[in-house]
Parts: C-alpha cells; sequence; structure tokens
C-alpha cells in the first residue's frame, strides 16, 4: 500500500512497521503451533506461550542490530524468533531433533543462536542476568559497540542477582538493558503478592535510565527501545524497560484451568482491547499503510510456512544416543 | 629474584606469575573480585598486578559473589577469559546458581555453539583460626557437577603450571588454592611451561603404600612418609593434581605397585573425593589390593575455633602415620 510519493524516511518507517507486523504474526503462529504439537503429544515436555505478548521482544529486537546479544527467559520462543531465529531449527529443537538449534539437547527453554546473538533462553527464573550483563562488559572492554538485552518477567524481580548486576553494570557503564515482561503473574500467582513497593524504583536506585511501556503497543516498545538501545550505545549506560503485558494462555501448555488465580473476564478484556495485533493492524489501516486484504494475506502466508517448518521438524530424525556425551566439554 | 632454573617462589608468587604471563600474553584476560585491585587481595596473592594492568583488567567488585561471577559467564561467553577471585572457598555456596546451572552448562545446552573459558580461583583448608565459615574445602561440590573442572595445586610448580593451562582452557575451571599453602616455597623455572589438566604427579616414589593425596593433604602426606620411612615403611605419594578431569590410570598403577592405598583429602570424607578416589581405586586395582582402600578427609563437623578442637578435624602427618603403618600390619 505504499506510494510513491511518500518521502524515504517514511516509506524505510513503513517497511519497519510492516516487518513488525510480520514478527508478532510470526511469534503468535509459532507458538499456535507448539500448543497444538503438545495436544497432539506430539512435543515432549512442556513449553510455556509466548502469546499475547508479542509487540515487546518484537520491539526491543527490531531496536537491536543482528550481532547485540539478547538472553532469554522460559517463555523464550518470541524473543529467538523476534532476534532473527529460524522456525525450522526451533521446531526441530522443541521436539529433541539433531537438527535443533542446540541438536536436541536443550529443548524449549535453552533455545540459542550465536548467529542471532542469542546468548540462550534460561531455565532458572533470573537466570541470565549476569550472563546479559558480561556480555554487556565484553563489548565495552572489546570496543565492539554492541548492546545486550536481558529480558525476564516480573517473576525475575524476587532474585538477588538482578540487584548485584544492576549494580554491576552501572558502575562499570555497561551497554545493557534490563527488559522486565511484567505479564502479571508467575507461575499461579499475581505479583501484586510478591513484589513489595514501587518496581521501576528498584532500578532508579542504582540511576538506570527507567522507562514504563505499554507493552501491547508495539510502536511505543520499539520507540522507546530504540531510545534505551541508542544511548546505551552511545556509553550512555545500562537501563531498565518496564513493558506492561499480559499472557493469554496458561504459565505453559498443560496450565488449562486457570479460574483459582484469574478471571476468565479478564483474560478476555485484555484479548479484546489490548490485544497487541490487531491493534497495530487496525493502526495500519487506519493510516493507509495496509489494508484488511493484505494482512490476512500475510497471516496465511506465515501459516503455511509455520506448518512447513513444523513438518521439517517431526520428519527430522532424532539424535543418536552416543551423542549423550559430545558437548559436555569444549 | 634469579631468573635461574633453581628459582624459588612462594605459592602465592607463583600463582601471580601465572597471572601477569597470561595477561601479558592475552589482553582478554581480566580479575574480577572483592579487593583484589589495590589491596591484591586479602592474602597479597595479586600485589603489582593492578600497577602493571590497570584498573580496566583487575577489577574490584561489589561484594556480590554470584554477580560478578554471573558476569563473568557471560563475559566468556563473548570474548573475555575472565578470572574471578572468591576470597574464600566457603563462599562459593553464593556463587552455585551461576557456577551449575550456568557456566557448566552452557556447552551443552546449546548443543556445543556457546563456550564458557573462565577461571573461578579460590581458597580450601582448615587450621586457621577461621571459624566455620572461613575453613571450609567444599571442592567436592564442583566435582560433582559435569561441565566444571577442578584443580587442586599442591607446589608451587604446579600451581602456575595448572592455572596458565585453566586460562587457557576453553571450559569453566575451578582453582582451589590452599590458604595456608601461600607462604610454602618452592622452584618454578623462569621460562614459560604449563602443567596440563588431568595427568597426576607422584611427588614421592615408593613400595609399601601409596598415598594418594589432593592439595593441602599432599604437604601431610609427605611429611607421614618420611616418619613411615623411619619405621621401615616405603610410601609412595600420588598428586591427581586435577580431581576432573581426573589420571586414573596413574592411581591405579601406583596402587598396583604397593597394594595398599590410603586416600587423603580436606574435604568431607562422607560423599567426598576420597569416597570417589577409593572406588576408582578399589576398582581398578581390585585384584591387587592387600588392604581395604582407607580413605581421610574432613570429620563430619562444622569447623570449630577453638584450636585443640580445629586441629582434630582434618588429618595429620601423625594421624596419617599412625594409618598407614595399621594398614602395613606394623
Ligand atoms: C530459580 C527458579 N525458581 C523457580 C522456578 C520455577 N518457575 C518457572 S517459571 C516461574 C514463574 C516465572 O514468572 P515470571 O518471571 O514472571 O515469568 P513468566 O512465566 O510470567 O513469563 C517459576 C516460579 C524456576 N524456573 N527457577
Amino acid at each position: 500500500m505504499t506510494t510513491a510519493a511518500q518521502p524515504r524516511e517514511v516509506l524505510e518507517k513503513i517497511d519497519l512497521w510492516l516487518r513488525m507486523y510480520r514478527q508478532m504474526v510470526s511469534i503468535r503462529q509459532f507458538e499456535a503451533q507448539v500448543n497444538d504439537l503438545y495436544t497432539r503429544a506430539l512435543m515432549p515436555g512442556l513449553a510455556h506461550l509466548y502469546i499475547g505478548e508479542e509487540a515487546v521482544a518484537v520491539g526491543v529486537c527490531e531496536a537491536l542490530q543482528r550481532t547485540d546479544y539478547i538472553t532469554s527467559t522460559h517463555r523464550g520462543h518470541g524473543h529467538c524468533l523476534a532476534k532473527g531465529a529460524s522456525p525450522d531449527r526451533m521446531f526441530a529443537e522443541l521436539l529433541g531433533k539433531e537438527a535443533g538449534y542446540c541438536k536436541g539437547k536443550g529443548g524449549s527453554m535453552h533455545i540459542a543462536d550465536p548467529a542471532t546473538g542469542n546468548l540462550g533462553a534460561n531455565a532458572i527464573v533470573c537466570g541470565s542476568a549476569g550472563i546479559a550483563t558480561g556480555a554487556a562488559f565484553s563489548a565495552q572492554r572489546l570496543g565492539t559497540g554492541q548492546v545486550s538485552v536481558c529480558f525476564f518477567g516480573e517473576g525475575a524481580l524476587g532474585q538477588g542477582l538482578l540487584y548485584e548486576v544492576m549494580n554491576l553494570a552501572q558502575l562499570f557503564k555497561l551497554p545493557v538493558i534490563y527488559v522486565c515482561e511484567n505479564n502479571l503473574y508467575t507461575e499461579y500467582t499475581h505479583y501484586s503478592e510478591t513484589t513489595a513497593g514501587d518496581i521501576l524504583a528498584r532500578a532508579t536506585a542504582f540511576d538506570l535510565e527507567s522507562v514504563t511501556v505499554d507493552g501491547q503497543n508495539v510502536r511505543a516498545m520499539y520507540e522507546f527501545a530504540q531510545l534505551l538501545v541508542d544511548r546505551a550505545r552511545r556509553g550512555g549506560g545500562p537501563a531498565f524497560l518496564l513493558c506492561n503485558t499480559y499472557r493469554y494462555h496458561g504459565h505453559h501448555v498443560g496450565d488449562i484451568n486457570r479460574e483459582y488465580y484469574r478471571s476468565k473476564q479478564e483474560e478476555q478484556t485484555w484479548k479484546t482491547e489490548r490485544d497487541p495485533i490487531v491493534n497495530f493492524g487496525k493502526w495500519l489501516i487506519e493510516q493507509k499503510l495496509a489494508d484488511q486484504a493484505a494482512l490476512d494475506g500475510m497471516q496465511s502466508e506465515i501459516e503455511s510456512q509455520m506448518k512447513k517448518a513444523v513438518e521439517f521438524a517431526i520428519a527430522a530424525p532424532y539424535p543418536s544416543p552416543d551423542k549423550v556425551e559430545q558437548d559436555v566439554y569444549a | 629474584m634469579p631468573e635461574t632454573g633453581g628459582r624459588e617462589l612462594t605459592f602465592a608468587q607463583a600463582i601471580r606469575e601465572a597471572l601477569a604471563e597470561e595477561m601479558r600474553r592475552d589482553k582478554t584476560v581480566c580479575i574480577l573480585g572483592e579487593d583484589v585491585a589495590e589491596a591484591g587481595t586479602p592474602f597479597k596473592v595479586l600485589s603489582g598486578l593492578l600497577e602493571e594492568f590497570g584498573k580496566d583488567r583487575v577489577l574490584d567488585t561489589p561484594i556480590s559473589e554470584a554477580g560478578f561471577t554471573g558476569l563473568a559467564v557471560g563475559a566468556a561467553m563473548t570474548g573475555m577469559r575472565p578470572v574471578v577471585d572468591i576470597m574464600f572457598g566457603d563462599f562459593i555456596t553464593l556463587t552455585m546458581d551461576q557456577m551449575v546451572n550456568q557456566a557448566a552448562k552452557v556447552h551443552y545446552m546449546s548443543g556445543g555453539m556457546w563456550k564458557v573459558p573462565m577461571v573461578m580461583r579460590t581458597t580450601l583448608g582448615a587450621t586457621r583460626r577461621s571459624a566455620a565459615q572461613h575453613s571450609q574445602s567444599l571442592h567436592a561440590w564442583f566435582c560433582h557437577v559435569p561441565g566444571l573442572k577442578v584443580v587442586m595445586p599442591s607446589t608451587p610448580f604446579d600451581a602456575k603450571g595448572l592455572l596458565k593451562s585453566a586460562i587457557r582452557d576453553e571450559n569453566p575451571v575451578v582453582f582451589f588454592e590452599d590458604k595456608m599453602m601461600y607462604k610454602l616455597k618452592g622452584s618454578v623455572p623462569a621460562e614459560d611451561y604449563t602443567v596440563p589438566l588431568g595427568v597426576a604427579d607422584v611427588k614421592r616414589a615408593g613400595e609399601d603404600i601409596s598415598l594418594v593425596a589432593t592439595s593441602s593433604m599432599v604437604q601431610v602426606a609427605l611429611g607421614a612418609a618420611t616418619m613411615l620411612e623411619e619405621i621401615g615403611i616405603s610410601a609412595e605419594v600420588v598428586d591427581p593434581r586435577t580431581l576432573w578431569p581426573l589420571d586414573e590410570k596413574t592411581l591405579i598403577e601406583s596402587a598396583k605397585k604397593t597394594s595398599r592405598v590410603i586416600v587423603l583429602d580436606e574435604g568431607y570424607e562422607r560423599y567426598g573425593v576420597t569416597a570417589e578416589l577409593a572406588s576408582v581405586i578399589a576398582t581398578g586395582a581390585f585384584y591387587d589390593l592387600d588392604a581395604p582402600v582407607k580413605r581421610m578427609g574432613a570429620m563430619h563437623v562444622p569447623i570449630p575455633f577453638s584450636p585443640p578442637l580445629e586441629d582434630v578435624t582434618v588429618p595429620t602427618e601423625q594421624t596419617v602415620f599412625e594409618a598407614a603403618r595399621a594398614l602395613c600390619g606394623r
């Protein structure tokens, strides 16, 4: 829907927005397939779906270069995809196949991808805060200009490590951004029951540049991430981005009956009023940057792409058992 | 200090020299820890390094063992070779998640894509009148974790050569220094050398009994061997030097030769290093043994403060002498 009459910056912006839309849809479609694999009993173990939170990963990762670093969490598929990982090798990893990113040794909670600067998802809540800070330390010492982003859920606010590394990051003026995804619930507990005081105050205490942003608004996410990333790249030091968001599904794929910790009404409100993809799609149409048919077309194109990726993963072979002792030591 | 083959260094000087040489050789080697810079650690092991390498490479950290260890994990993954200093071995407890769930597993979980070339230096050893929280020898904890290497030098020569190997290793290596040994002198060549990880050393040849001893216990074993010689028992002292990788062959060969073995280690005897070494020897030399392998480690008590209490908690030359005499039926 772009017209040649528009200036270059606007055209570039349009490309960016359409790419962000595509990325969010890709994450949602990817996760829908994961849920499907689980319900068809094709996936070993569990997975934590990112549906509802897509704007956070996409907004932040669009502000990063391919060589910048991220660390991720147990709810990490969205971060991996947004940073550029390919769905086929991700599905293969989820199914424990040799063709997976980690040759099947990591699974859903440990996908890593050096080619896109992904230092790895982490199944220890807050476990990667040190790693992300250390990557920023390397970037600074080696003068590479890279920035490091640490994604974590608000549950990580309960871990002392976070405060140790934010202090270190500020003392050393490291190019690291701590991105807190507050989706309101840890596993089955509302964060207000586990989090005293003010979240942002925790970061401002260390004098980190700290911002709260609507995590359901991908344009706002991108804008603020861009500001903080640029600042960090220029040597301005660490920052904290608090993103208010919501996970639509259970804590993991098997968490079906959730009414003992949150109401269906609440879930419905977030889905109908604040959906990051729907609202961004509406905005694109309003701005005449896309029409419904184009967005629908993109959606079905991605859907069939994801189905192909799943087929690839299902057909891929398992690692042979003699690989079990490989990669313990480098 | 004479630059001749016969020059003597203390254990602490040997460690400092290894660090200095590796820092000259490789710009990515840096030191992180509490009071490591101007103070050169409370044990003065690092004195002079700040002057040569500056604050960018010898970094004083906050008292955040988990934080700076985690930072080192991430830094090691992204191009640095950090050496972290944990002032007392008792404080490794604060770093456990970073070492056990992060450093040790990153390589495996990522299917061999990421590496963690870092070193943790820390101490072990009782009898310094420091009571229960500054006297433990907890190296067995790390030996239990696949992905980590554990180094236990017993002489200045070994300390220097092993530390250089540890720094050049592509894996996380934990390097335990007996704090009672820092002033021990021994000959250390001026020219560049390394001691490979995974190669035991026969510190004294003998015929009648093998004393397999680690770190602090090597000197104890050598003292006991001298006492045994006076009553006509020829003791061999074997030092594994690294607990993982473990040179099983040298231990088993010594046991086959002498047919009697005592295993000595300052860690707790119960579920400890002595149990593993005794099992390796009992399995490998079963048909050549004339007595069950005897284990001697720390008593199963928190290390007490009062000298007469503390002194009975760990093996001494006298207790080893008596145990060896009994094992030889004398
Ligand atoms: C150290 C640690 N404690 C507990 C758990 C179990 N656990 C897994 S996810 C989770 C909740 C995490 O909540 P949050 O950080 O807000 O992330 P979210 O799941 O909401 O994305 C818990 C308690 C864990 N993985 N690691």
